[in-house]
């Protein structure tokens, strides 16, 4: 047992951090600060710097253009995208229908969709969740029929984060009602400009619009677009998610949050005096950062012992991480809204263009609050994942 | 990075968790514990044929040079198996004064007793409203011609019953809570003016509180400077602290495990109560709760090793804050979803919640040391 970074990771770190420290640009780092949502051309641009550098898709096999790095080296690498604070890659394409599409996908496939991914050439959005398929995904609608060499969809989903900017998404679909409900689920591709689809934006409680309902009304998509084998979608939907269990943490990101913190309560006076110095909120933040230490290690254990185990079994400490990461990004938000009190109140909806530079800072503070009460819901809800550590960890 | 244990780490594990699966099931220890003193003298034989009491010194010493990682082994089997003899103040506290400050002589007078099993040690450390300032000394160790006269009441002085030595924090100079002027002296336990009354804790362990009345010792009785000590204690409380931890894990551990085993086997209304979702989730909590601990628990066993006293304490501060909010949720539920059972002596369960509340309150409790992370300025 050796808990120190090496000589190595430790030098790869630094190399890190000086590439963004060079590249991020300044304006993109600074919105991210102060929560404000960034426009689809400021992420695009940033994306490309990132796969220019060839670490656009770092944990892809290198065949298809991945870094080979050690597990350490990515959660380094995340550790220090997400505390520069950087935009993180589009998960969707990414961490998600990449690794699906190099795993189950054919050569056509891989030659057609993977370096557009990689480049976000195309913006990818994610059709799971409907209407009345949440934390039971299995029982979703949605209809692929074959009609000669087309697939016909037709249905609902909803929650598509991002939609408004996708040019393809990646949808379960039913395609064998007769099946037990896992197993007649297919995972087709198809491009969101597509004759019957509809996007319907949802506003959310912060007053942004980040997700949508999206409907298809007889959307004709060629055959060819069926990743995998028909009636496998289910298989390839866990593989998928099952292949975030790391990031979901999202340490770096409440790292960034808690050193704001600090820095703003440094600033902002309660009693006559910075409110740092008030002893119940010093507390507060310490116990936060003292649970959030405790989750990075857990984030290590899991991750060294991925590196040297392999993906395969999940380190039972991975169930961890989802429940913990999302309470702790909570509590931050919390924290900033202790912080600002009484001028939390003053309302101001934001654009997704993130075009309002004359907001003030305290005005992200709330709508943050209120968004952030997503993170114990979505990727499996928290009681979901109490569900998972019951049954596959404790065997109850 | 690396958080498996090397192949000598695995024997030392499968060395010590085969000499208690053996020889301390939950009825064996009840009958340890109405020996003298408290504990079992030929269990602390068998920790020393199997080389756990020489552990962390020095091979020059006469030990086995194990670090913080093998200490950490050792508490957490000792945790999962309830242990009640005195490893904690023998070889981790008092061990650990004798190898940061002991001089060669004292190294030679007390390390081979230590690695043997022929004498034990205690750390009369604690006074009646020092709480948990290591700097509150009020006892007072006066010089008398080459010596020293030691004057004061401790309390709760662990295997203070058994201990054959005794290490004492004492005041040379200054009032009682300035951070200059402490002390540490090694007294023989039957040292003239010693009177000692001991009891059982709650916990199942055995404590003293002893009177110190004109007590002399000679010169060479001082670890360190005895008049600027407070670091050497720090340092040592800190290791005690990281031990504590690791206990604490193993008894969280063996707390969870005994819990879902219950619940997968009481039945009502006709079935398992562990098939029920509101158990389960509590049950998938302390999982959480303890693994949480781990993680701390091993970052505190990384910062023992640290070379910055203040980044080492709030290092460790800061673990025995996570130990203690997931060793009282574990406990706490461990007896809740074991029921009525879980409320009497005779079930295993309730001395693991015994024994994991007392670790809370040892050497500085969840707020205590909260507030200590809170006032360097925090943790990131």
């Amino acid at each position: 047992m050796d808990l120190a970074f090496t000589k190595e990771e430790q030098a790869f770190r630094e190399e890190v951090r000086s590439f963004f420290r060079g590249n991020v640009p300044p304006d993109t780092r600074r919105k991210l600060v102060e929560g404000r949502h960034l426009s689809k051309d400021e992420m695009v641009t940033w994306w490309r710097i990132l796969n220019k550098k060839g670490w656009g898709t770092s944990h892809w096999p290198t065949q298809y253009g991945g870094t080979g790095w050690t597990s350490v080296q990515h959660y380094i690498f995340n550790e220090e995208l997400q505390s520069y604070p950087a935009p993180q890659p589009l998960a969707f394409g990414v961490s998600m229908v990449g690794p699906v599409i190099y795993t189950f996908g054919n050569e056509e496939q891989k030659k057609q969709y993977l370096p557009r991914i990689a480049n976000v050439d195309d913006w990818w959005c994610q059709g799971f969740s409907e209407p009345g398929s949440g934390s039971d995904l299995a029982s979703l609608k949605t209809k692929a029929e074959r009609k000669g060499d087309k697939w016909i969809i037709n249905g609902q989903k909803t929650w598509t984060t991002l939609a408004q900017h996708a040019d393809m998404i990646f949808c379960l679909c039913r395609t064998d009602n007769n099946a037990k409900k896992q197993m007649g689920i297919s995972f087709i591709v198809f491009s969101m400009k597509s004759k019957g689809v509809t996007v319907r934006p949802i506003q959310t409680i912060d007053g942004g619009v980040e997700v949508n309902e999206v409907f298809f009304d007889d959307v004709e998509v060629p055959v060819e677009n069926l990743i995998g084998e028909e009636n496998k979608g289910w298989d390839y939907a866990k593989f998928l998610l099952g292949n975030e269990r790391t990031g979901i943490a999202r340490v770096g990101v409440s790292k960034e949050r808690l050193r704001r913190i600090r820095d703003l309560a440094g600033k902002v006076e309660s009693g006559g005096k910075p409110i740092i110095q008030d002893a119940a909120f010093r507390e507060k933040l310490a116990a936060c950062e003292i649970e959030l230490k405790a989750l990075e290690l857990t984030q290590l254990r899991v991750v060294a012992d991925e590196g040297k185990h392999g993906k395969g079994k999940p380190n039972p400490a991975s169930s961890v991480l989802k429940i913990k990461g999302s309470e702790i990004q909570q509590t931050t938000t919390e924290l900033l809204m202790e912080v600002i009190g009484p001028f939390a109140a003053p309302y101001d909806v934001h654009g997704d263009d993130g075009s309002n530079e004359a907001m003030d800072w305290t005005a992200q503070i709330a709508p943050s609050y209120f968004n952030n009460r997503k993170v114990s819901i979505y990727g499996g809800s928290n009681e979901i994942q109490r569900n998972i550590i019951a049954k596959a960890v404790l065997g109850l | 990075m690396d958080f498996d244990l090397t192949e000598e780490q695995r024997l030392l594990k499968d060395s010590i968790d085969g000499l208690l699966t053996d020889s301390y099931d939950f009825e064996s220890r009840k009958k340890y514990m109405k020996e003298k003193g408290g504990w079992s003298k030929a269990v602390w034989g068998k920790l020393a044929e199997q080389g756990l009491l020489g552990l962390p010194f020095s091979e020059a010493d006469g030990g086995f040079g194990g670090g913080g990682v093998e200490t950490m082994i050792v508490m957490e089997a000792l945790g999962k198996a309830l242990v009640l003899e005195p490893y904690l103040a023998t070889v981790v506290i008092g061990g650990g004064f004798l190898r940061h400050a002991g001089t060669d002589a004292q190294k030679a007078a007390y390390v081979p007793g230590i690695v043997d099993g022929s004498k034990t040690l205690a750390f009369a450390q604690l006074e009646k409203n020092s709480r948990y300032d290591l700097f509150d000394v009020a006892t007072t160790a006066k010089k008398k011609g080459d010596g020293w006269v030691i004057d004061g009441e401790k309390f709760v002085v662990l295997n203070g019953e058994n201990a054959d030595t005794l290490i004492v924090t004492a005041r040379t100079k200054g009032n009682r809570r300035d951070t200059t002027g402490i002390g540490v002296f090694l007294v023989p336990a039957n040292a003239k003016g010693i009177t000692k009354k001991s009891y059982p804790t709650q916990d199942g362990l055995h404590a003293a509180d002893i009177t110190f009345t004109g007590v002399e010792v000679g010169a060479d009785a001082a670890i360190g400077n005895p008049d600027d000590s407070l670091a050497l204690i720090e340092r040592v409380v800190d290791e005690a602290r990281v031990a504590l931890c690791a206990e604490a894990v193993g008894l969280m551990d063996e707390s969870l495990k005994t819990t879902v085993e219950y619940i997968k086997t009481r039945k009502q209304f006709g079935v398992a109560i562990g098939s029920f979702q509101s158990l389960q989730h509590r049950a998938s909590d302390m999982f959480v709760a303890a693994e949480q601990a781990r993680s701390m628990s091993m970052f505190a066993t990384m910062a023992g090793e640290f070379e910055d006293a203040k980044e080492r304490s709030n290092a460790i501060a800061a673990a025995k804050v996570q130990i203690g909010k997931s060793l009282k949720f574990v406990g706490q539920q461990a007896i809740q979803l074991h029921g009525g059972i879980g409320m009497t002596m005779e079930a295993k369960i309730g001395h693991y919640f015994k024994r994991l509340t007392m670790i809370e309150n040892s050497f500085g409790d969840t707020d205590y040391h909260q507030r200590r992370v809170a006032d360097a300025g925090g943790l990131v």
